[in-house]
């Protein structure tokens, strides 16, 4: 883990403190920390060199670089976007730019997000348009029950996004697992357990790795490339993020902590987790929670409610919204708010205003190892920060501005440039082409 | 009526001695008063007959459930057509409104009041394009009932024969999006998918017991990628989007000139084509692109119909001008974008553009989750017109979820606002439904009260859900 945050903060220094990151004091701003407190009123943030100074209430430290008077806005760390596909594809649907699958390949732990991160994909600059900063994207489940490696990344649309490659490891232990691992949850279980082994032998050894390849008819569900990916999750260096669903399921997962102690598992899903909540909490791992799903869309989601998040979260639960089961992350900030309007709803668990924009903001940073750093406004965090047109969780407020890493970030997209253009219909000179 | 109807559909299918040309104005999907033909059983040349084409089969049994008298004070009501009343009141009774006012409208003193201070009140929210109990949760393949994609046009289905009643996203749409009428498509795999079918949100044994009294039936035809895709993908046309056009063209003609032939057997596919021609079926366009858009009401009017409301119009804002000539809506999303191609050009300042150009906007969700909250689908949309200056009032943005839906779907006579002697669909909700943090805390169809946020009893639990984890949970 050492050496992983080693490199991360290395990639950091290379990635958010180019020249052009600006020192810059915001004051009289409805300042979020994001680390689930309430706002502060007329509150001051200070970035210097790339990184949060200060933030707080005024007054608590001399200003900085520029002046920015926020005039009473919104003012809030990155969001940060966890379980997403960003700059993994530039049309899902359009096969060849699509790198998030790959169901004919031989390889499955092997595969290494970062090695095909676009960092001026147009879904890079829409979300950062919409407030994330940083992210955890990765390739998904599809030709074995393990999806690959992923990466954190930063959304500043620089030359690498990459922050920390190989950041985690994720696998399906649900209904996609037993169907990709040919048929039953059994079978993906054996071939956990088998691929666990495999990477067990190899630890600490170098060279090409001599393990067995496990294939069925000509398809590899683990190659030995595959089993020496998988070292880093044996020996906890590596999380294990796990996509599971089932109350059931949720239960055989925690107790593999008994089976490979070393183990850092995230649950990511978990819709029917606030059926074994206490079990969640007690175990000590962290949910990627799906934050509105409520319909039995599968027989592992019989007991899908939205209420789920609020209930994990109150039974101690570190639970943070699953971006992968939105429509798009930037709908983060939405599910986000939802889970603000259930605690008025009689009978129904949610959240309040700070908890829920942590839950986008800092607790998935944390997860993902950025704790302190990302998705909150500390000093000695990542001068991540965004200034919005009203409140982040209500739908249709956007950031005015956004800076990552101390670097005012461009807010223009192919979305913009289509929005400008089609502001009028007017050709009466010339045709739209010409319009730009 | 109802004994009748289903004798006729015990009797079979010798339909050729009904005249195919037997459509009648009434492609509605039926109610109470309709009248049989004389019964072709009697008389020496016994003959066989299924009901005439045109005369209402599957017809609606939905009855309006008990309801009383009942008003809502002191909250703020957009009506579903543009207007805005603080502190109004909206009054109930028989399943009608029976007044909408401020706060001086007079209303009986034996009646069950709410109390609306702080709180919103809209018409029932209606969803344009739906697939909820044709592809119903769980969405396993035994359940995957709603695209008949066989044939590149399959005019002759109609999706309310795939809708499962016990779909659970029918309570999840009342209770968490006000939802009281939505039409069922068929999906858009191919050119022409089927009738829709319009439904009252109302948890029923059977799809008759759902389908919205006189409501005229849709038509479900798509543009673009899907057709091509699925059937160039099985070698055969379409392969291209001129392929779409011409097997649509082919397919156009062959309606019309079964609609000038005495003498044509009942074909079920051109009865429904012939219904469009009409102007009886309406038609609802899966369509993405601009310059498709174009073509497709160039076709419309060389073959003589009309497009209701195109779907998913993902680039409608590059043709406000051409939709608003044609009168045809846009039923569109927020802020889907990026996923095919034709979604390349998706931005969230859609429908802002085309209330610019004072066109027709829908906001619809084709999706089982999207329907929960197509209110604050429509704020989005509504936010981001304001960023560039064009503010559309709240009550206009109701608009689009309730009157402008009802209106392409052909029911706005009945519901889509409060208006006296329309249908007492009514939402009241907790907050400004163009807020996140506001949700339906009563939602009324026909004037009775079928979901309350303050009574978990009135939560409604389909018959999968019964004995299942989370049974009459808080969803």
């Amino acid at each position: 883990m050492k050496r992983i945050l080693a490199l991360a903060l290395g990639a950091t220094a290379l990635t958010a403190a180019p020249a052009f990151a600006q020192d810059v004091t915001i004051t009289n701003a409805r300042l979020v920390l994001g680390d689930g407190g309430a706002p502060i009123e007329g509150g001051t943030v200070v970035v210097r060199g790339g990184s949060v100074v200060y933030a707080g209430p005024a007054g608590g430290a001399p200003a900085s670089g520029t002046s920015v008077d926020a005039g009473g806005a919104w003012v809030t760390p990155g969001l940060f976007a966890t379980v997403t596909t960003l700059g993994l594809a530039d049309v899902s649907a359009v096969g060849e730019t699509n790198d998030i699958t790959a169901g004919d390949s031989p390889f499955s732990a092997a595969l290494d997000a970062s090695t095909a991160i676009n960092p001026t994909s147009q879904h890079i600059l829409v979300h950062r348009a919409a407030g994330i900063t940083r992210a955890a994207t990765t390739t998904m489940p599809s030709g074995s029950i393990f999806a690959g490696q992923g990466a954190i990344i930063d959304l500043d649309g620089d030359t690498n996004a990459v922050m920390q490659a190989r950041a985690f490891q994720m696998i399906n232990l649900g209904e996609g697992g037993a169907d990709r691992a040919g048929g039953s949850r059994v079978a993906a279980y054996a071939l956990l357990s088998a691929a666990m082994r495999e990477a067990q032998a190899l630890v600490g050894k170098a060279g090409i790795p001599e393990t067995t390849e496990i294939g069925k008819d000509d398809e590899v569900l683990l190659s030995r490339f595959d089993a020496e990916a998988l070292v880093p999750v044996v020996t906890g260096r590596q999380k294990l993020y796990v996509a599971v669903e089932r109350a059931a399921d949720i239960r055989a997962v925690l107790a593999l902590k008994a089976q490979y102690p070393r183990l850092d598992m995230v649950l990511v899903g978990a819709t029917e987790g606030w059926l074994v909540a206490r079990e969640i909490a007690a175990a000590g791992v962290p949910v990627i929670a799906n934050a509105l799903n409520d319909l039995p869309e599968t027989f592992e989601q019989l007991g899908a409610t939205q209420s789920n998040a609020g209930r994990l979260a109150a039974a101690g639960v570190k639970v943070a919204l699953n971006a992968s089961t939105l429509r798009d992350p930037r709908r983060l900030q939405q599910a986000a708010g939802n889970l603000v309007a259930l605690t008025r709803m009689p009978g129904a668990s949610g959240m309040d205003w700070g908890k829920a924009f942590a839950a986008i903001s800092s607790v998935p940073a944390d997860i993902s190892g950025m704790g302190g750093k990302a998705g909150v406004l500390k000093a000695g965090a990542l001068g991540d920060v965004v200034m919005w047109d009203g409140d982040p969780l209500e739908v249709g407020s956007v950031p005015t501005r956004v800076f990552i890493g101390g670097v005012e970030q461009s807010l223009e997209n192919h979305q913009t440039g289509l929005r400008d253009r089609y502001i009028d219909l007017d050709e009466s000179d010339r045709p739209k082409a010409y319009d730009w | 009526m109802l004994s009748h109807v289903k004798e006729r559909a015990r009797i079979g299918a010798f339909a050729t001695l009904v005249s195919a040309l037997a459509l009648s104005a009434c492609a509605t999907t039926g109610s109470a008063g309709d009248t049989g033909k004389a019964d072709m059983m009697d008389g020496k040349d016994k003959a066989f007959a299924a009901t005439a084409a045109g005369e209402p089969v599957f017809p609606s049994t939905y009855k309006p459930f008990p309801n009383i008298a009942t008003a809502l004070k002191g909250a703020t009501i957009y009506d579903g057509k543009g207007g805005t009343i603080e502190n109004g009141v909206v009054f109930m009774a028989g399943g009608k409104i029976v007044a909408v006012g401020g706060p001086d409208t007079p209303i009986p003193a034996d009646i069950a009041v709410f109390d609306g201070t702080g709180k919103f009140v809209t018409p029932g929210i209606i969803d344009i394009h739906s697939h909820l109990g044709d592809y119903p949760s769980p969405g396993v393949e035994a359940h995957s009932d709603g695209n008949e994609a066989t044939s590149p046009t399959t005019p002759e289905v109609w999706a309310e024969h795939s809708v499962w009643p016990q779909d659970p996203g029918f309570s999840r749409a009342l209770a968490n999006g006000g939802i009281t009428s939505l039409q069922i498509l068929p999906g858009s795999a191919n050119l022409m998918g089927g009738r829709s079918v319009t439904l009252k949100n109302i948890p029923a044994r059977t799809v008759q017991g759902m389908k919205f009294p006189g409501a005229p039936y849709g038509f479900k035809m798509a543009c673009g990628e899907n057709p091509k895709r699925v059937y160039g993908g099985r070698g055969r046309a379409p392969s291209t989007r001129m392929g779409n056009f011409a097997v649509n063209r082919e397919t156009w003609l062959g309606a019309i000139d079964y609609a000038n032939d005495d003498k044509a057997k009942r074909d079920l596919g051109k009865e429904t084509l012939v219904g469009v021609l009409k102007g009886d079926i309406l038609v609802h366009n899966h369509c993405y692109r601009a310059d498709e858009m174009a073509l497709v009401m160039d076709m419309a009017k060389e073959m003589g119909y009309k497009v209701s409301a195109f779907h998913h119009a993902v680039e409608a804002y590059k043709i406000g001008d051409l939709l608003k000539e044609n009168d045809v809506c846009s039923a569109i999303w927020a802020d889907w974008y990026g996923f095919k191609m034709e979604s390349y050009d998706g931005i969230m300042e859609n429908a802002a553009f085309l209330q610019r150009e004072g066109a027709c906007v829908v906001i619809h969700s084709d999706d089982q989750d999207d329907i929960q909250r197509l209110n604050q689908e429509a704020a989005k949309a509504q936010k981001a017109g304001l960023r560039l200056g064009i503010n559309i009032p709240d009550a206009a943005v109701i608009q689009w979820i309730t009157y402008n839906a009802a209106k392409a779907m052909g029911i706005e006579d009945m519901t889509g606002s409060l208006e006296v002697g329309k249908m007492a669909d009514v939402v009241l909700w907790n907050g400004n439904p163009l807020s996140v943090y506001s949700r339906p805390e009563k939602v009324w169809v026909d004037g009775a009260l079928m979901y309350d946020a303050l009574n978990p009893k009135t939560r409604p639990v389909s018959d999968f859900e019964l004995g299942q984890p989370g049974e009459g949970d808080v969803k």
